[in-house]
């Protein structure tokens, strides 16, 4: 299984004060602790519980997630916008690990 | 157990699940119809619908994207958006990654698969005049692994084998499907495949045609019934939130009509593969497609 | 009533015709009153009213395993007219709960999508806490449909 990689959508540039919509897609199966394996043994849970936006380090949203969501998560949410900067994007793992992705934006 | 027995019982199994697998014109909401939309994908329009081959039993081959609802077409309109394209990225990762006794990777020798690759898969199957059979992309991606990257040959389903066949695959999105039939024993292949088709297999006792031809958009049980194209492979399935191969699809079809199902790239699946393949032909390459 | 044996076997297909999704066969299913729970919890006692928040999602899916669903909210984003949280439940899932989606002022507006897994035919809910501490909610009827076969 391939390690979970993310893609993230985030216009080049955008007019101050602006409104801005951001999509994020991750791959990574969210093994939801509902099913059961070929012996009848429940397959534990492992699924990516928190995604957080920041831009130039302060929150822009934030999502707990649940086992409910499907495989390769995907959010698409607003963003306003005053000033050039740097979205971070932060994906945690049940396990632990976490996943990030950076994006820039010319705000004029 | 004696044979009238047996023979009753088998009767009466096929009945109950036969009840279970009506064919309904219709449920609750669902439309009966393909809709009448072009598929565009990042704004550029794919041919999902097109005239026939010659002796092909409709006039017009339809994508199967026509087939579905509107929030599953939705899915595929944007590269973005669609889920599948994850396994593309993954391909591309692979195709630039080193494997084998050689030290190369497939860009060692094919550079940049945008160029190299382009509109190439819309002509597979093609004939492989060293094995003396069809081959698809899966196992030409295999053929170069053994014999020029001295690297083993990916498993069904495995490993690499399936997001790098959809990264190959989508250099070809919006490529019109187009096989040359006259190279070597293909014509015979096809012939085999067409004759697969139409068999009915199973306790079920369907055949490709039942559900795909004769049944086209009715459905069964709740799924809208498509004309089985292939031109969309690997496909991002909501059902399992991955890419799903042909091959894949094919057996588990044919599992679902309770018949033993042959083994990926067998003579059977490759015969079908073929035929099917050419069932869609003038339609774009919409790898990797959404479905259900 | 007494079934004949060809009707009993029709029954029993028509049964394992109702199988769930890739969430895989439980027995034990949420229902509204554990929903309910829920969203006490989380308005802390407050019964949403409804308005201002708006649920969007498919009228079938086609398949229960991604569906996708977006959430809006009437608000300027901005002083005391802020969206705090809007909560997603899925009243006939295994497990309620779905998503928390927290907004800031920089989200410019209370909006998200996402795509989610619904065991079978349920009640989606909506609910928005509001910075003032009032609360909204949104239900749709979401109904899931057993696939045909293959694969």
């Amino acid at each position: 299984m391939a390690k979970s990689k993310p893609r993230v959508k985030v216009p080049k540039s955008a007019k101050a004060g602006d409104v801005i919509t951001i999509k994020t897609l991750i791959s990574h199966k969210m093994e939801s602790g509902q099913r059961k394996d070929k012996q009848g043994k429940v397959i534990p849970r492992s699924i990516i519980n928190k995604f957080t936006c920041e831009f130039n380090g302060a929150k822009v949203f934030e999502c707990d997630i649940d086992p409910a969501i499907s495989a390769n998560p995907f959010f698409e949410f607003s963003a306003k916008v005053s000033e050039s900067g740097t979205f971070k994007f932060i994906w945690v793992d049940d396990d632990g690990s976490t996943y990030t992705e950076e994006k820039k934006i010319e705000v004029s | 157990m004696s044979g009238r027995k047996h023979d009753v019982k088998n009767k009466l199994i096929a009945a109950g699940l036969a009840a279970a697998v009506a064919f309904t014109s219709g449920i609750v909401g669902l439309s009966a119809d393909p809709v009448d939309e072009t598929l565009s994908i990042d704004g550029n329009p794919m041919v999902s619908r097109t005239k026939a081959p010659e002796g092909y039993p409709f006039d017009e081959v339809m994508s199967g994207w026509l087939f579905r609802t509107d929030e599953t077409r939705a899915l595929q309109s944007d590269s973005f958006n669609n889920p599948g394209m994850l396994g593309v990225e993954e391909g591309e990762a692979i195709w630039n990654t080193v494997e084998g006794s050689e030290g190369k990777s497939c860009a060692s020798c094919h550079n940049d698969a945008k160029e190299s690759m382009k509109g190439i898969a819309a002509n597979y199957p093609k004939w492989d005049a060293d094995a003396k059979r069809p081959i698809n992309i899966e196992l030409q991606i295999n053929k170069c692994r053994e014999k020029n990257m001295g690297a083993e040959p990916y498993a069904f389903d495995k490993s690499g084998q399936k997001p790098l066949t959809a990264y190959i695959k989508h250099q070809s999105l919006g490529t019109p499907v187009a096989l040359d039939l006259g190279k070597g024993e293909l014509q015979k292949w096809w012939d085999d495949g067409k004759k697969l088709y139409y068999t009915r297999t199973g306790q079920l006792d369907l055949s490709c045609a039942s559900c795909h031809e004769q049944n086209m958009g009715k459905n069964i049980r709740a799924d809208h019934l498509s004309q089985g194209q292939v031109n969309g492979f690997p496909t991002y399935r909501l059902k399992q939130g991955g890419l799903v191969s042909v091959h894949n699809r094919f057996r588990g079809c044919i599992r679902d009509t309770r018949a033993e199902f042959p083994k990926a790239f067998s003579d059977e699946l490759m015969a079908l593969e073929l035929y099917v393949t050419w069932r869609g032909s003038g339609l774009s390459v919409e790898t990797p497609a959404v479905r259900q | 009533m007494k079934f004949t044996r060809r009707q009993a076997l029709g029954l029993t297909a028509g049964a394992a015709a109702l199988s769930f999704t890739g969430f895989g066969i439980s027995t034990a299913f949420a229902n509204a009153e554990d929903t309910e729970k829920r969203i006490m919890e989380f308005t802390g006692n407050k019964k949403p009213e409804s308005g201002k928040i708006t649920l969007t999602a498919p009228e079938i899916a086609e398949n229960g395993n991604t569906v996708p669903i977006s959430v809006s909210v009437e608000s300027a984003m901005s002083g005391d007219d802020l969206v705090e949280s809007v909560m997603i439940l899925a009243e006939g899932n295994p497990n309620p709960a779905v998503a928390t989606f927290h907004f800031t002022e920089m989200s410019g507006q209370a909006s998200a999508t996402t795509r989610m897994r619904l065991a079978k035919t349920q009640n989606v809910v909506a609910v928005a806490k509001m910075k003032d501490g009032s609360v909204y909610s949104d239900t749709r009827l979401v109904k899931v449909t057993i696939g045909g076969c293959g694969g």
